[in-house]
């Protein structure tokens, strides 16, 4: 398998838990799948923005060359942004480690999206 | 002379004061709503509406003929409204605060002024109550409405404030926001009376206070308004008195004046004893005035 994808995440590794937010996620744990060489991003600049979080972080995952990314709640401006940089949105993940998330990706158990999940200004529930 | 009748609690009874004295104003007058998220001024004045244009705020357009992605105009926005995201500049217009750095920075001059509406400007005029005195019955009315789904009132709020006539040639009566926040600072930064409607409670008394810490750093004539007097306790007045902030009016509660804003009356018309009460805040507010206006001419 190869390509680069990117997890929302609490942590740097594969065993922090993924981060349900997107846009104010902590960091993003990103996986080379072909030699699962894993790095970490660190997102603390959009969770401090006053507004534009979810595209500064859409940024971030552009520039950290991943195709994938895997998280819990996608507003609508970061889902058009990914959108147009070419990503991949696989949403809805929560609850696991990074490194399960990325092992259901593998799998082929997780599907990709073609919406937002979340409302505009963050995902409230 | 402008003067903004503001509350730092909502509900207190703002646009009920500025409604009665608008139509008691005995100088010529003009009725302002800059409660632009929710007004409501009209309800009770049943003004005339004769105009009503749409307010734009200046966004960038991009042609993409000419922009190279060189992302300039990204770097420079403080607030995420423009993106180069692969090849393609994405422009989020509901993100910006429309201050054209974008296009002063394009080195392409690839991105041009559009609009985004936020709202209306409504005018007009209402009968007051000089009915046969000799001096004009209509009064000129201006509100401004906010797009529903817009986020920024201030920028509508400052086109409103441009079509205020300059001569001075009538007083200016400004239902402002409630709150303290941009909205309730920008209706009462250009006045130059602030009369604040509050009532006799634990939060009236907390919100107030959040008031005049917020509006008396303007160096502005500012007065209280004590609106359902006779309700909670006497710590609002206890705190005017400590603070030196002169009780312009208190409106006692009464059943009448809920009766008469449910039908959308001026209470100052429906309630009789009402009536002098606002006479008299209106002798209040013009003697605060000439008084801050001597002072001026004295520093002068």
């Amino acid at each position: 398998m190869t390509g680069i994808i990117a997890v929302t995440s609490e942590g740097p590794g594969m065993e922090s838990m993924v981060d349900p937010r997107f846009g104010r996620a902590a960091g993003f744990v990103v996986v080379d799948l072909a030699t699962m060489a894993v790095s970490y991003v660190d997102n603390g600049g959009s969770q401090a923005m006053a507004q534009g979080a979810g595209i500064q972080a859409a940024e971030n995952v552009a520039r950290a060359g991943a195709g994938v990314i895997l998280s819990g709640f996608v507003g609508p401006k970061a889902f058009q942004a990914l959108a147009a940089g070419g990503i991949q949105v696989i949403q809805d993940v929560e609850g696991m480690t990074v490194g399960q998330a990325v092992d259901k990706y593998k799998r082929g158990e997780l599907t990709t999206a073609d919406a937002p999940n979340a409302p505009a200004g963050g995902h409230k529930g | 002379m402008i003067y903004a009748i503001a509350s730092g609690k909502g509900g207190t009874g703002k646009t009920t004061v500025t409604a009665s004295l608008a139509v008691l104003w005995d100088r010529p007058v003009m009725a302002v709503d800059l409660d632009v998220e929710e007004p409501n001024l009209h309800l009770f004045l049943h003004p005339e509406l004769t105009g009503e244009e749409p307010a734009l705020m200046e966004v960038p357009v991009v042609d993409t003929a000419r922009c190279t992605l060189c992302g300039q105009c990204a770097a420079f926005c403080q607030f995420k409204a423009l993106s180069v995201m692969g090849k393609t500049l994405l422009i989020f217009p509901e993100m910006c605060h429309g201050c054209g750095g974008c296009q002063l920075v394009c080195p392409e001059k690839a991105l041009s002024p559009g609009g985004r509406e936020l709202g209306q400007i409504v005018s007009g005029h209402f009968r007051t109550d000089h009915v046969g005195s000799g001096r004009p019955e209509d009064a000129p009315f201006l509100m401004g409405r906010l797009r529903v789904g817009e986020a920024m009132s201030p920028p509508l709020m400052r086109q409103v404030k441009a079509r205020l006539p300059e001569s001075g040639a009538a007083d200016i009566l400004i239902d402002s926001p409630p709150g303290v926040s941009c909205p309730a600072v920008n209706a009462v930064m250009d006045a130059d009376v602030i009369v604040l409607v509050t009532e006799p409670t634990p939060f009236g008394l907390h919100d107030f206070r959040l008031a005049v810490e917020a509006f008396r750093p303007l160096g502005k004539p500012l007065g209280a308004v004590i609106n359902r007097a006779g309700i909670g306790d006497t710590s609002v007045q206890d705190f005017c008195r400590a603070e030196g902030i002169p009780v312009w009016a208190q409106i006692p509660f009464n059943r009448a004046v809920a009766e008469a804003y449910s039908r959308g009356e001026v209470v100052a018309r429906a309630v009789p004893e009402l009536r002098a009460v606002m006479l008299a805040l209106m002798a209040q507010m013009q003697g605060a005035a000439a008084a801050s206006k001597k002072q001026e001419a004295d520093h002068a």
